[in-house]
């Protein structure tokens, strides 16, 4: 062991000039993240020996390095990340070097860890991307810089590993090298450090490999110690999102949290967000005795000049530089759960100690991985990466994420599992302003309908009684309402029990009962709801006229094309059987016309096909007229 | 001037217990008396000062502790003016289990790990508070600072949730229940010199003094009481030594020492070559007996 590594001891934390630095490593399976911390916490010294003792003997069993000491099985602490010699969460490992204290995270390269991988980044100050030099880049490279990116790591090692393999050829290690300069400049990412390495060789990580004179730069190491890394510092000016309300007895009343941006002082004045009510600090409380000032990092309690009403999830800021307020906001996403995400439902926001209900109102595109170019979508699937518009059911306070983690970070909760869907990244607001909630805001049809991710239509369903109308709508509600679209069913009988019981069935009353049905059918569309009007609705003036209520586009004629024969044959009511004999007037099909519509929106046999055969029809229509976006 | 990481450490496991206190209903910190549990109860002191921590202390005692150790839990809890629950697994002492009858592997879990779900299931708590680290053991080191439990306390390794900054995920199904660890970015270096720079105070057995001891299998242990068994010809002798972690102490292993002070100890542990746990006999019954045992719903 050379002397820069002898000089490396286990935990020895004697200086503290620099902040701890957290890292991680990251890149795609078998590139050597494991072997390569594990190789480093050899060489610094940082593995006690009954730990590597241990290790030597497992590397027996479950090593891929024939009897030699395997350093990944330093990490892989997992049965079956042994067994399968795969990193399957991420692990924490905590060493020092005579100048700086690191906390690295390993974490796994496969893909359907992505979510672990996430886990390890956000909380990050640098990434070791590691390459196997023989390999290049791969998907995984890929994707893995563009999460760190999105993360808002801005330093990234790229190691290029296995440089041994490739008979530490410089040539391979700037083919590289420029391979990935064109992804990180396409991501954004401020700044790349490419090192060649050999992770189970020790080369070129805490000592400089002697195979490899052309390289002149940094050991992995050295980076390590020297990089000015601090992503949890912000610009922004002083909040504190209010964790907990301290209230031991009457005569106390504390706002406990902890700084996420800038300063406090004693007698500066604040704004509680998102009511806005403002008041000035009278105290900073701590166990250790009351401060004068508190800065970011800090948990603290505030005590207030004046009592206002503040809750956990209400943010204290300073007067002057305020966070946005707002209930929508665009974000880009990390999806991690298995289930897809589909617009319209329902989710658990969490950011921070801030909660709200929130719907994906708009996918507006995913990632592409091989291009890294935006590709429209109306799903996300698990580890897709995309940019969605959120929408919540109470106002949030929000900085950028790239301004601020702790103010821009969110994370999706499925409400059914419990489950964490997504790493949410906030890009910006979509309605700027700090007043909104004193602003009155013209909602309008499509934005109330884009919150729902779809769009709204009247889908009028026309057919004589007993030609499958009923059935068919149910059908189909069913089907969209599993896909988390939002619809409703007018059905004639319904209403005729409630909002029209007071008419009859002469002419006069059949159009008073079409004009209240469609008047109603349009206040479900301008609502944003996909609304299903089912009616036997025999004359086409009615039908003409309650179409021109709507919007184009809107009203979509769906003719139940069912033979007479069929629908009296089928009789499910006894209708027909009392109509024939004469006990029911002016019956439609019977003895009244039923007046066949000439161009239906979507014509359906309905005496040939099954109801969910019909109901797929009408979603295909509804999909081809960009109603509703399915796979 | 505490040392900025250390400042860094207490902030956040301070913010970690806020989020306890206002995310579950019926929270518990388990006390284990140990150096861990020390600092731990000092950063609840200080996460809701000048209010008491919201929630009550709770011990699982296998009634193999070191003597010392119950006086130092009892004056504890007296002088913080904390409730603490103490709860042995009444199923164990009637079928007379111990580590010498049984073996370390089933005392442990009969008294241990059933003791700790028996607890949990009484008093229905749904969030239990204690002093893992991660630097402690490879699979503490993959585990999440909010650590869900399933209905039956298992932990299931290979679907944890994603934790992103510090954020954390709370919800809980029916039965449900979440383990939380506010230690888990402290090294063991970082525990001692926080207890060093915040007078946190210890159980004595942590210093080095002249105590009985019998040496097996290379292990040391102190004759605490009149139940170890003495084999033929053993004779307990008097050495100084001092413990690194505390357990039931027929299954801790003390350290030749000479540390009687904070500053002896913390350099000792800087030249230290052998990891904290190595003289926790249940840890290397088998390999991955840790993850074994967590999963099982051990803490």
């Amino acid at each position: 062991m050379d002397e820069l590594a002898s000089n490396v001891r286990r935990n020895d934390a004697s200086s503290t000039s620099k902040p701890v630095l957290r890292l991680l490593t990251c890149g795609s399976v078998d590139d050597g993240k494991s072997t390569l911390i594990g190789r480093l916490l050899f060489d610094s010294g940082g593995v006690p020996e009954d730990t590597l003792a241990a290790a030597k003997k497992l590397s027996e069993t479950f090593g891929t390095t024939e009897g030699d000491l395997d350093y990944a099985l330093l990490l892989d602490g997992l049965q079956a990340e042994r067994a399968q010699g795969i990193t399957i969460d991420v692990a924490y490992r905590y060493f020092s070097s005579p100048k700086r204290k690191f906390i690295i995270a390993d974490t796994p390269g496969h893909v359907q860890y992505t979510r672990n991988m996430v886990t390890g980044a956000s909380n990050c100050d640098l990434a070791l991307l590691l390459v196997d030099a023989r390999n290049g880049i791969s998907d995984q490279t890929r994707r893995h810089a563009c999460i760190v990116n999105l993360m808002g790591i801005r330093d990234v090692v790229l190691a290029v590993n296995k440089m041994d393999l490739v008979e530490f050829d410089e040539a391979r290690f700037r083919e590289i090298e420029a391979a990935f300069q064109e992804i990180s400049a396409k991501l954004g990412i401020a700044s790349v450090t490419s090192i060649p390495v050999s992770a189970l060789l020790g080369e070129n990580l805490t000592r400089r490999s002697s195979s490899m004179p052309w390289y002149q730069g940094k050991t992995i190491l050295q980076h390590m110690e020297d990089v000015d890394a601090n992503v949890a510092i912000s610009g922004a000016g002083f909040r504190m999102p209010v964790q907990w309300v301290c209230r031991p007895n009457q005569e106390f009343r504390g706002y406990a949290g902890s700084i996420v941006s800038g300063e406090v002082r004693t007698g500066d004045a604040v704004v509680a967000l998102p009511s806005a009510q403002t008041s000035q600090i009278s105290d900073i409380v701590t166990y250790d005795g009351s401060c004068d000032s508190a800065h970011v990092g800090d948990a603290v309690t505030l005590s207030l000049t004046t009592d206002i009403d503040i809750s956990r999830g209400d943010v204290i800021c300073t007067a002057k530089d305020r966070p946005q307020v707002a209930n929508q906001f665009s974000a880009h996403i990390v999806w991690m759960q298995q289930q897809p995400l589909l617009g319209g439902r329902t989710y658990v926001l969490q950011l921070g100690v801030q909660r709200a209900l929130a719907h994906v109102s708009r996918i507006k595109h995913k990632l592409n991985l091989e291009t890294l170019d935006a590709t429209p979508t109306h799903k996300l699937e698990a580890n897709d990466v995309g940019v969605c518009n959120i929408s919540t059911n109470k106002p949030l306070v929000i900085d950028p994420y790239l301004d601020s983690r702790h103010m821009g970070g969110f994370m999706l909760i499925d409400r059914a599992t419990n489950e964490t869907a997504c790493a949410g990244m906030i890009e910006h607001a979509l309605y700027r302003g700090q007043n909104i909630h004193l602003q009155s805001i013209d909602v309008s049809r499509d934005q109330r309908s884009e919150i729902k991710g779809h769009k709204s239509c009247c889908l009028w369903f026309t057919g004589l009684s007993g030609s499958g109308k009923s059935t068919v709508a149910n059908a189909l509600e069913r089907r969209l309402h599993e896909n988390g679209f939002h619809t409703y069913i007018l059905d004639g009988d319904n209403v005729r029990h409630g909002l029209n019981q007071d008419l009859g069935f002469t002419d006069a009353d059949r159009v008073e009962n079409i004009r209240r049905v469609s008047e109603v059918s349009k206040l479900m569309v301008d609502a944003g709801l996909i609304t299903i009007v089912s009616f036997i609705s025999p004359f086409r003036a009615e039908r003409r006229s309650a179409r021109e209520r709507f919007g184009d586009g809107e009203f979509i004629e769906v003719f139940v094309d069912t033979p007479l024969e069929i629908c009296e044959a089928r009789d499910a009511k006894g209708l027909y059987a009392k109509a024939r004999a004469g006990k029911i007037p002016n019956f439609t099909g019977i003895s009244s016309p039923y007046e066949a519509p000439d161009a239906p929106d979507i014509h359906l046999a309905g005496g040939e096909k099954t109801p969910d055969e019909l109901a797929d029809l009408i979603i295909k229509e509804l999909t081809n007229r960009n109603v509703i976006f399915a796979d | 001037m505490l040392q900025s990481h250390l400042k860094d450490l207490e902030a956040r496991s301070i913010h970690i217990f806020r989020e306890v206190a206002a995310q579950f209903e019926r929270p518990v910190l388990m006390y284990s008396i140990g150096k861990d549990s020390s600092v731990l109860l000092h950063l609840a002191l200080k996460a809701f000062y000048p209010a008491k921590p919201p929630f009550p202390l709770l011990h699982i005692d296998t009634t193999w502790k070191f003597r010392e150790m119950i006086e130092f839990r009892d004056q504890t809890a007296e002088r913080h003016g904390l409730q603490m629950h103490v709860h042995i697994n009444q199923d164990g002492i009637a079928a007379g289990v111990g580590p010498f009858s049984h073996g370390s592997a089933v005392h442990t879990d009969v008294m241990k790990t059933q003791g700790l779900r028996q607890a949990l299931d009484q008093f229905q708590f749904d969030a239990a508070i204690g002093g893992a680290r991660r630097d402690e053991e490879q699979s503490r080191a993959k585990e999440r600072i909010f650590s869900h439990r399933t209905v039956d306390h298992r932990w299931d390794p290979r679907h944890q949730r994603p934790e992103l900054w510090n954020t954390f995920n709370c919800r809980l199904g029916a039965g449900e229940s979440m383990r939380v660890f506010p230690l888990s970015d402290w090294t063991e270096v970082d525990i001692w010199q926080y207890i060093r720079h915040e007078k946190i105070s210890l159980v004595p057995l942590y210093f080095a003094k002249q105590r009985p001891v019998v040496e097996r299998d290379g292990v040391l242990i102190m004759v605490d009481d009149e139940r170890l068994p003495l084999e033929d010809g053993e004779v307990p002798q008097m050495r100084s030594v001092r413990f690194r972690t505390l357990g039931c102490y027929p299954l801790t292993g003390a350290v030749e020492s000479e540390a009687a002070t904070l500053d002896d100890v913390i350099g000792e542990l800087l030249s230290s070559q052998v990891s904290e746990r190595q003289g926790r006999v249940i840890d290397s019954d088998q390999a991955s007996s840790m993850e074994k045992k967590k999963e099982e719903g051990y803490f």
